[in-house]
C-alpha cells in the first residue's frame, strides 16, 4: 500500500524551467536562478542515446521533475500498460523529486492525439479518474501530481465545477496537485469566470508545484476572447499577478516557467525565472 | 574459397582494418558530448496556434490545393531509368499529367 | 446529453464531422470553433513531429505539399503510442502508396533513411569492442567468431542513390545525385547518427552476421552477392564506428 503520508514532492519551493535540449552546455555553465528541471516523460522513454545521457547529467546537479503528457488519466478506456510500465522504469532509476500528469485524455481506441483533450467534470468521469490515479500511484509506489487543464469549452453534463472536482480526486486518492496559473487565467478569460475565485476554491493544501506558461490570444465566433495555451511567448502581467495572489496563500512552492514553443535563448528563458525568484521572495516563508 | 583461404582473408582484412583503426574514444561519462540536436518530435504540452486549422480543412489531392504549392529540391534531381528498366523521373512536373482536365 | 470521447475523437480527425452536440462556450452558446482549437492541436502537432522526423523529404517535395501529405497521413495513421519520437514508421510505405507522389520513386527510401537515423539515435548504448580484445583473439579462430553488432547500426538498400539524394535534400552545395543503387549503412559512433555507403556485397554482409551467422560465413556470402567484396573496407567502417559489440569465439 502507497505510504501517503510521504510529501507530494521534493522539489525546492525555487525556480524551475522545462528543460529543452538547446539550453544543455547554459544550464551546466550557470543555471542561476534556476534550482530544477522538468522533463517531459514520454522525450526519455528511448533506450539510450544523447536524451538519456543529457538527463543522466543534469540529474547529478539538479532536482528533476518527470512531466508525463501522454498518460491519458482521463481516458474512457483502460491505462496503457505499457505505458504506465515505461514510467515505472524512467522514475526508479532517476528517482525524480516529483511526478506529475494532467487532468485529460490524449489516448482513444489506441490512437494517441497528442493533445490534452478535456474531461466532462460526472460523477463517472471522478470515478474512472480516481481509479486511474490510484493505479498509477500504487504502481510508480509514489505520489502524484494532477494538473488542472487549459479549457477553451464547457461540457453541458457537468455536475461538479472544476476546483470540486479536483479537491474530490484529491480526497479520494490522496494525490497532490500541479496548479497551472495560466491555465486558470486561460479557463477563467475562456469560460468567464473570476480567476481569483478560482484560486480561492482551489484545494492550495495539496499543491506541490505551480506551473507558469505563455498564452496566445484569439477570439471565438461571437467575438469573444479566446486565450490559448501555447507557450510561445513570455508569461503574461496578468498572470504574474495572479501567481503573487496565490503564493500569498499557499506560501512558497516550486514555480516552472514552460515554454515549449520558439524556444527562447537561455538568457531570455532565464529572466522569467528571475521574474518568479522575485515573485517568491515577496512572500513569507 | 576454401575455409583456410576465408580464415587467412579474415586474419588478413581484419588486422588491416585495425591497423587503419584510430581508436575512438567512446562518449560515455564525457558530458561536452552530450550537447547537440534533437532528431525527433518531441512531446509537450503547449497548444498549437489559435484555431486556424492545419486540422479543420479538407484537401483535393486532384485540386488547385494540391498543385498551388511550392517545389521542393526534387525538380532538380533528374534521374534517368535504373538498371531494372522501370522508368523513373525525380521531378514533380508530372504530377500535372494526372489532374482531370 | 453525454459526449463520448468516442464521438470526440471522431470529430478532431475528421474536419467535416460536426462539432459534438453538449459542448459550450460557458455562456449558453455552441462551443463552434473553440472546438478547432483540438483539432488544431492535435493536427499541428502530429505535423510537426513529422517535419522534425523527415527533413530530407520536406526538402524534396517542399514544405506546403509536406503539410499536405502529413495532414492526410495524420488522420489515417494517428500514432498508436504516446512517445512521439517514434512517431512516423508507417510513413515510408504511406508515401509508396501515395498516387499524387508516386511518381518520385526514391521518396520512401529516403524516409526510411530518416526512419533509420531517429531509430539509431534512440537505440540502446553500447560499448564497442575494444582493439587490444581483437589482438587476442587467435586468426584460426575468426572465421568461426560470431559478431555482435550495435543495437544503433541499421541498413537501408535502396536501388536509387539514396545517400546521394539525402544529401542533396539536406546539405547546401551537395552534389547531385548518380544514377547508381545505394546501400547505406547507418551507425552511431557516440551520439549522432553516421551514415555510409556500403561497399558493394556489405548488405548481405551485415545481414548475414545480424541473424547470427559466423565471420566466414557472411563472409562468404558477401563475395556471392558481390564477387571482390572489399571485406577490409566494411571492417575498418564497422570499427571505426564503434559498430562491433563483441566476438565471440568458439573455443
Amino acid at each position: 500500500m502507497l505510504d501517503m503520508s510521504r510529501p507530494l514532492s521534493h522539489l525546492p519551493a525555487a525556480p524551475g524551467v522545462g528543460y529543452k535540449p538547446q539550453h544543455f552546455n547554459d544550464i551546466l555553465a550557470n543555471a542561476q536562478p534556476v534550482e530544477w528541471l522538468e522533463i517531459h516523460a514520454e522525450n526519455y522513454m528511448g533506450d539510450g542515446g544523447r536524451p538519456l545521457a543529457q538527463l543522466r547529467h543534469l540529474a547529478e546537479r539538479f532536482a528533476i521533475s518527470v512531466h508525463g503528457v501522454g498518460l491519458s488519466i482521463g481516458g474512457e478506456g483502460r491505462l496503457d500498460a505499457a505505458h504506465l510500465a515505461r514510467l515505472k522504469t524512467l522514475c526508479d532509476w532517476l528517482q525524480p523529486a516529483s511526478f506529475s500528469e494532467h487532468l485529460a485524455w490524449s489516448t482513444h481506441d489506441s490512437h494517441f492525439l497528442n493533445d490534452l483533450l478535456p474531461l466532462p467534470y460526472t460523477d463517472a468521469t471522478l470515478t474512472r479518474v480516481a481509479d486511474h490515479i490510484d493505479e498509477v500511484q500504487n504502481t510508480l509506489g509514489r505520489p502524484m501530481l494532477l494538473e488542472n487543464p487549459s479549457s477553451y469549452l464547457a461540457f453541458d453534463e457537468s455536475t461538479y465545477c472544476e476546483t470540486e472536482f479536483l479537491a474530490e480526486l484529491t480526497r479520494r486518492t490522496a494525490c497532490g496537485l500541479l496548479l497551472d496559473v495560466n491555465n486558470v487565467f486561460i479557463s477563467a478569460t475562456n469560460l468567464r469566470l473570476d480567476p481569483r475565485a478560482y484560486i480561492d476554491a482551489f484545494p492550495l493544501d495539496r499543491v506541490g508545484e505551480i506551473h507558469l506558461g505563455g498564452h496566445d490570444e484569439d477570439h471565438d465566433d461571437h467575438g469573444a476572447p479566446l486565450l490559448i495555451d501555447s507557450h510561445g511567448r513570455e508569461v503574461a502581467d496578468p498572470v504574474w499577478a495572479l501567481l503573487d495572489y496565490t503564493l500569498a496563500q499557499t506560501g512558497p512552492r516550486p514555480v516552472l516557467i514552460e515554454w515549449d514553443a520558439n524556444v527562447p535563448n537561455w538568457p531570455l528563458l532565464a529572466a522569467e525565472a528571475r521574474r518568479a525568484a522575485k515573485a517568491l521572495a515577496k512572500v513569507p516563508a | 574459397m576454401s575455409n583456410t583461404m576465408k580464415t587467412l582473408a579474415i586474419a588478413g582484412a581484419m588486422t588491416a582494418a585495425l591497423g587503419a583503426h584510430a581508436t575512438t574514444a567512446t562518449a560515455e561519462g564525457a558530458k561536452e558530448k552530450c550537447y547537440g540536436v534533437s532528431l525527433a518530435g518531441q512531446n509537450d504540452c503547449k497548444a498549437g496556434a489559435g484555431t486556424t486549422c492545419a486540422g479543420s480543412s479538407t484537401v483535393d489531392y486532384q485540386g488547385n490545393a494540391w498543385t498551388l504549392v511550392d517545389k521542393g529540391t526534387c525538380a532538380e534531381i533528374d534521374l534517368p531509368d535504373m538498371a531494372d528498366g522501370t522508368a523513373r523521373q525525380g521531378s514533380l512536373e508530372e504530377l500535372n499529367r494526372d489532374l482531370p482536365s | 446529453m453525454s459526449v463520448t470521447q468516442d464521438s470526440f475523437h471522431a470529430a478532431l480527425l475528421g474536419a467535416t464531422q460536426p462539432v459534438p452536440k453538449g459542448l459550450s462556450d460557458g455562456a449558453g452558446h455552441p462551443a463552434g470553433r473553440r472546438f478547432d482549437v483540438y483539432r488544431n492541436n492535435v493536427a499541428a502537432s502530429l505535423t510537426d513531429a513529422l517535419e522534425v522526423g523527415f527533413p530530407a523529404v520536406q526538402s524534396l517535395i517542399g514544405h506546403d505539399r509536406f503539410k499536405t501529405v502529413a495532414g492526410q497521413f495524420l488522420r489515417t495513421h494517428p500514432p498508436d503510442t504516446p512517445m512521439l519520437m517514434q512517431y512516423g514508421g508507417a510513413f515510408p510505405a504511406f508515401l509508396e502508396g501515395f498516387q499524387p507522389l508516386a511518381h518520385i520513386g526514391y521518396l520512401a527510401d529516403v524516409a526510411r533513411l530518416e526512419q533509420a537515423q531517429r531509430q539509431a539515435y534512440h537505440a540502446a548504448d553500447a560499448a564497442p569492442v575494444r582493439p587490444d580484445q581483437i589482438a587476442t583473439i587467435p586468426p584460426k579462430a575468426l572465421g568461426d567468431a560470431i559478431i555482435t553488432l550495435a543495437p544503433a547500426l541499421q541498413v537501408i538498400q535502396s536501388a536509387w542513390p539514396v545517400h546521394a539524394i539525402w544529401r542533396y535534400a539536406t546539405e547546401q552545395g551537395a552534389p547531385k545525385p548518380p544514377a547508381v543503387a545505394q546501400d547505406v549503412l547507418i551507425t552511431r559512433p557516440e551520439f549522432d547518427p553516421v551514415l555510409t555507403v556500403l561497399p558493394a556485397g556489405g548488405a548481405a554482409f551485415i545481414a548475414a552476421l545480424h541473424s547470427g551467422a559466423p565471420f566466414a560465413t557472411a563472409l562468404e556470402k558477401a563475395s556471392y552477392a558481390a564477387p571482390g567484396f572489399a571485406l577490409q573496407t566494411m571492417l575498418a567502417v564497422l570499427l571505426h564506428q564503434n559498430a562491433i559489440t563483441d566476438i565471440i569465439t568458439t573455443e
